[in-house]
């Protein structure tokens, strides 16, 4: 894989694609399709959970299959602030990222020390293992999940209404990628690319791998946590199977089309999916077939994703 | 030697049922180039592995700079002052040449920290101005912007020492850096040696004996895991075990 660099159009077309954004609930609200501020606001939470794995497998080269459980943790971590009588997001939005972070630096601090398979193995294990956790938790509601009482409110606005989720949500997206690109072509990024590129001269130039590794898979389960705090106020629900191994799964496939270490691989893998399914289960409730055989079409005509298509990296 | 720079005492290490090293002692004086010479399989690149902290000993233990640094990882050896090359190049080849220097130069600690977050590396001029100046050390100054993957073998062996030297060794340890050079390249590689060890300790593992006797000080024979002697060229040289073990092919 190359080193991540912008195409020249891809600032102005994000921007773009930004304003469109921000049209798109009045947009919706004047054809009437109100319905479906709430599919595109779901669209963009997974968007960034699928970037925040973007971070750990595209430019980390660290295959997770057990990202949902942050997601989960990041959504539970906002249930229970709710139930503990923190309603804003300014304050259960940081913890939920801070928990999940906290949670994917334990499990990363275990995990990185193996490769390959037995990462992905481990991970998977985590997961599972939080998963029958939460499964198992009376308190939180169990099999049933931990229903929110109503949205949260952020600065004092509600976001009750499905527009006010929607911004929010495009909001912490559009600073979400900021941030991921100025980072893969900051010193970190740079570092933690050529990591994924060749480990052993990385060490042998001085650089501590372990730690940058760690750092990001940690940073990674933080930007999960937050999707799935935005999760629980689109559903009004934490529950357990946003932890299931089924849901990491997803989130690979989504950054897997999208397109692994580019940067809007996530964005666009969540999109493609998503509009697929939900265009798909209309058609046929065997809607898995077709997204199957087009995942095959992806990883044999286009092998490094979507995203990929469209413009040409190099180092 | 309590004042050698680099003090290896009864290194041993074991392969399953093959002792690799057996309690090898050697050291390596600040300032000289010494040679480590022996046949294919006597654990050379094995014995590199250890000095560099790729590979831990079974007993035994190394010294550096006055520290014992047998447990250190790879990566704190080098912070410390060790540098290494690699037999088989190992350069980011999708890179350009500048590219892979700044890499070598940012992981420096006088460099500060990696973990930064915002600042586009392209923007710190610094860097980039440093790792010129290893190009030129090694005479790749036309060849800044060329992506590594398109430089020609020796080309990529000059890249990888400019690597290894931007981090600021007390130490070079070269793994066959003739390793596929032709003739001319080679005796380019000897002069670049050579110019470095005004500088710089070098530690050399190398096949070529024409290059070994023109730049070594001091030469050291390994056999089956064993060091069999150690002294001048000329001592090297006429030591009837090693003619025998080794260098009667050669000379």
């Amino acid at each position: 894989m190359a080193f991540y660099r912008p195409a020249s159009w891809q600032k102005p077309l994000s921007l773009l694609l930004l304003c469109a954004a921000l049209a798109l609930p009045s947009a919706l609200a004047a054809f009437g399709q109100e319905f479906y501020i709430g599919f595109a606001t779901r669209v963009l939470i997974f968007a960034l959970a699928a970037s925040s794995l973007n971070l750990v497998l595209g430019f980390g080269g660290m295959v997770s299959l057990g990202h949902a459980a942050f997601l989960g943790a990041g959504a539970y971590a906002a249930a229970i602030c709710q139930q503990a009588g923190i309603n804003e997001a300014l304050l259960a939005f940081p913890a939920a990222m801070g928990i999940a972070g906290l949670f994917a630096l334990v499990v990363g601090a275990i995990s990185l020390r193996t490769r390959g398979v037995y990462f992905i193995m481990i991970t998977l294990a985590f997961a599972q293992m939080a998963y029958y956790l939460f499964i198992s938790a009376r308190s939180w509601g169990g099999d049933d999940g931990l229903p929110l009482n109503g949205r949260m409110t952020l600065a004092g606005f509600s976001l009750a209404d499905d527009a006010a989720l929607f911004y929010a949500a495009a909001g912490l997206l559009a600073l979400a990628m900021l941030f991921f690109g100025r980072l893969a072509e900051a010193r970190f990024g740079r570092t933690l690319q050529a990591i994924r590129e060749n480990e052993t001269r990385m060490e042998a130039l001085g650089y501590p791998v372990f730690r940058y590794r760690l750092v990001a898979f940690a940073l990674g389960g933080a930007v999960a946590g937050l999707a799935g705090a935005l999760l629980a106020n689109l559903t009004g629900l934490a529950s357990p199977n946003l932890l299931q191994w089924t849901q990491s799964g997803t989130l690979l496939v989504m950054v897997i089309i999208g397109g692994v270490g580019y940067l809007y691989g996530g964005v666009v893998g969540a999109a493609v999916l998503l509009l697929l399914e939900e265009s798909l289960v209309g058609v046929t409730e065997h809607w898995h077939i077709i997204l199957g055989l087009l995942l095959l079409a992806v990883v044999l005509f286009a092998p490094k994703g979507v995203a990929a298509l469209f413009g040409k990296r190099r180092g | 030697m309590a004042d050698a720079l680099l003090d290896v005492r009864r290194l041993s290490r074991r392969f399953a049922a093959v002792d690799a090293l057996k309690a090898v002692d050697f050291s390596v004086q600040a300032g000289e180039i010494h040679a480590l010479i022996g046949p294919n399989g006597a654990g050379k690149t094995t014995f590199i592995h250890h000095v560099s902290g790729a590979l831990l000993p079974d007993s035994g233990s190394v010294h550096f700079a006055g520290r014992d640094v047998t447990r250190l990882s790879m990566h704190q050896r080098v912070r410390a002052g060790m540098a290494r090359s690699y037999q088989i190049t190992n350069v980011f080849l999708g890179l350009s040449a500048l590219d892979n220097v700044v890499l070598a130069v940012q992981g420096r600690a006088d460099a500060g920290s990696s973990f930064r977050f915002w600042r586009p590396v392209r923007d710190e001029t610094a860097l980039f101005d440093d790792a010129r100046s290893y190009l030129d050390q090694v005479g790749l100054s036309s060849k800044t912007g060329v992506v590594a993957g398109q430089l020609s073998h020796g080309e990529q062996r000059a890249l990888e020492l400019a690597m290894a030297l931007a981090t600021r060794p007390q130490l070079l340890l070269l793994d066959e850096p003739m390793a596929g050079t032709g003739p001319e390249e080679s005796a380019r590689m000897v002069e670049l040696i050579e110019h470095l060890a005004r500088h710089v300790t070098i530690l050399l593992v190398e096949h070529d004996m024409a290059a070994v006797f023109r730049l070594a000080d001091r030469i050291s024979v390994l056999v089956n895991g064993q060091l069999i002697c150690s002294g001048t060229p000329d001592e090297v040289k006429n030591d009837a075990g090693v003619r025998r073990a080794y260098l009667g092919d050669h000379l």
